[in-house]
C-alpha cells in the first residue's frame, strides 16, 4: 500500500515506523525543520519539509497519484480538516483518516465528512467510563455514519425496570434494547424477555436519547 | 455588527466609540458562534491570521448555521482559488496586492529608452 502521513510528531513518527516495518511505502510530511531533521536521519527520503496545507507540498509528497490512505495526523484540527478536505476532494484519496486533537472539534470533522478520526481524549474517556462504576450507561460503539451509538447499561435492584418485560417499558423513540447478558450468557433482546438486577443490557440509540433512556431503565 | 476575538485587546484597536458588540473567544467554538447571533446573522466576515482557521470557520458558518453571506480571508492563492471552485466565497489579498502592484508599476508610464542606434562612419 502507499500511504501519505502528515504531521512527524509522536503519532505520526510512531505510525510511519510501524507501517515501514509492515512493508507499505510512506511518505511522512512535517513542517518544523528541528522534527524534520531528526526525523530525516532516521526516515531519509521517506520525509519531506513542509506544509502539508500546501498544495504543492502535497503534490510533492506523491497525492496525484493518488496513495490508498492518507493520515492527517498534525497537532492542529484544522491543519486536518483541509488536508483530509483537499486529498479527498481534489485528488480522490479513497481513504483519509484524521487525529481530532480537541473533542470539541468533532463536529466539525463531522460536518465536512472527514471520516473515520481517531481523538486521544475521547478513547480515554470512553476506557475510564468502562472502568469506573459510576458511570451507569457505557459507549461501547459510535457508529457516526448511521449517527447511532451502542451502550451498556448495568441493571441493578433499584432500577425501576428490573422484573419488567420490555414491552412493558416505554422506551424513548429512537432506542432499541439489542440484548440482556444474565449470567455470563447472552440473549437476543425480544418483546416478552424481563430484565433482572445485575443484567447488562445493550443498546442501540440515536445520540441525544441517553438520559431519556437512562429515566426509563435505571430512573437517574 | 459583533466582532468575536481572542484577544481581548484587539477592543483597544476598534477605538472608544466602537458601537457593536465585542465577544472574546475562538471562532471555532460553534456556542461562542451562537452567542455572537450567528444564527440570524446575515454576513459573516472570517479574516483571523490563519487561512485554514478562516476555512474551516466559513464552511461551519455556511453549512451548519446556513448564514448566506460567508467571506474568509485566504492568503495562499491555491488553497483561496480551490475552495472558491467548492462554493466558499474567498478573498485572496496576496492575489489583490499583486495584481494593484503590477497596475502601479504598469501606470507609471516610463518611456521605453529606444534601442541606440550604431553610427557608421
Amino acid at each position: 500500500m502507499y500511504l501519505i502521513v502528515a504531521g512527524g510528531g509522536k503519532i505520526g513518527a510512531n505510525v510511519t515506523r510501524s507501517l515501514l516495518r509492515l512493508g507499505h511505502e510512506v511518505t511522512l510530511i512535517e513542517q518544523r525543520r528541528d522534527r524534520f531533521e531528526q526525523l530525516e536521519d532516521e526516515f531519509e527520503h521517506q520525509v519531506q519539509r513542509g506544509d502539508a496545507t500546501e498544495l504543492f507540498v502535497l503534490e510533492r509528497a506523491g497525492i496525484a497519484r493518488p496513495p490508498d490512505v492518507l493520515l492527517a495526523l498534525t497537532g492542529d484540527d484544522e491543519d486536518n480538516m483541509i488536508i483530509g478536505q483537499i486529498a479527498r476532494e481534489k485528488y480522490g484519496v479513497p481513504k483519509v483518516i484524521a487525529r481530532v486533537n480537541d473533542p470539541r472539534n468533532q463536529p466539525h470533522f463531522d460536518l465536512l465528512g472527514i471520516s473515520p478520526t481517531i481523538c486521544a481524549t475521547s478513547s480515554v474517556m470512553a476506557l475510564v467510563e468502562h472502568e469506573v462504576p459510576e458511570h451507569d450507561l457505557i459507549h461501547l460503539l459510535e457508529l457516526r455514519g448511521e449517527n447511532l451509538e451502542i451502550v451498556e447499561v448495568q441493571i441493578d435492584g433499584d432500577s425501576p425496570s428490573a422484573g419488567r418485560s420490555i414491552e412493558a417499558l416505554s422506551l424513548p423513540e429512537g432506542s432499541r434494547l439489542i440484548s440482556v447478558m444474565r449470567g455470563g450468557h447472552a440473549e437476543i433482546a425480544v418483546g416478552s424477555t424481563v430484565l433482572e438486577a445485575g443484567d447488562q443490557v445493550l443498546a442501540i440509540l440515536e445520540p441525544g436519547k441517553e438520559d431519556e433512556l437512562r429515566r426509563v431503565l435505571l430512573r437517574r | 455588527m459583533t466582532v468575536v476575538d481572542e484577544n481581548e485587546d484587539a477592543l483597544t484597536r476598534l477605538g472608544e466609540s466602537w458601537p457593536g458588540t465585542f465577544i472574546v473567544g475562538h471562532g471555532m467554538d460553534s456556542d461562542l458562534l451562537r452567542a455572537a447571533g450567528i444564527e440570524e446573522a446575515d454576513a459573516v466576515v472570517v479574516a483571523t491570521d490563519g487561512d485554514n482557521t478562516n476555512i474551516i470557520i466559513g464552511q461551519v458558518a455556511q453549512k451548519r448555521f446556513d448564514v448566506r453571506c460567508v467571506v474568509v480571508r485566504v492568503l495562499d492563492p491555491a488553497r483561496a482559488k480551490f475552495y472558491k471552485q467548492r462554493g466558499l466565497n474567498t478573498v485572496c489579498p496576496t492575489s489583490v496586492a499583486i495584481d494593484s502592484l503590477m497596475d502601479a508599476a504598469r501606470a507609471c508610464a516610463v518611456p521605453v529608452a529606444p534601442p541606440t542606434e550604431e553610427v557608421v562612419g
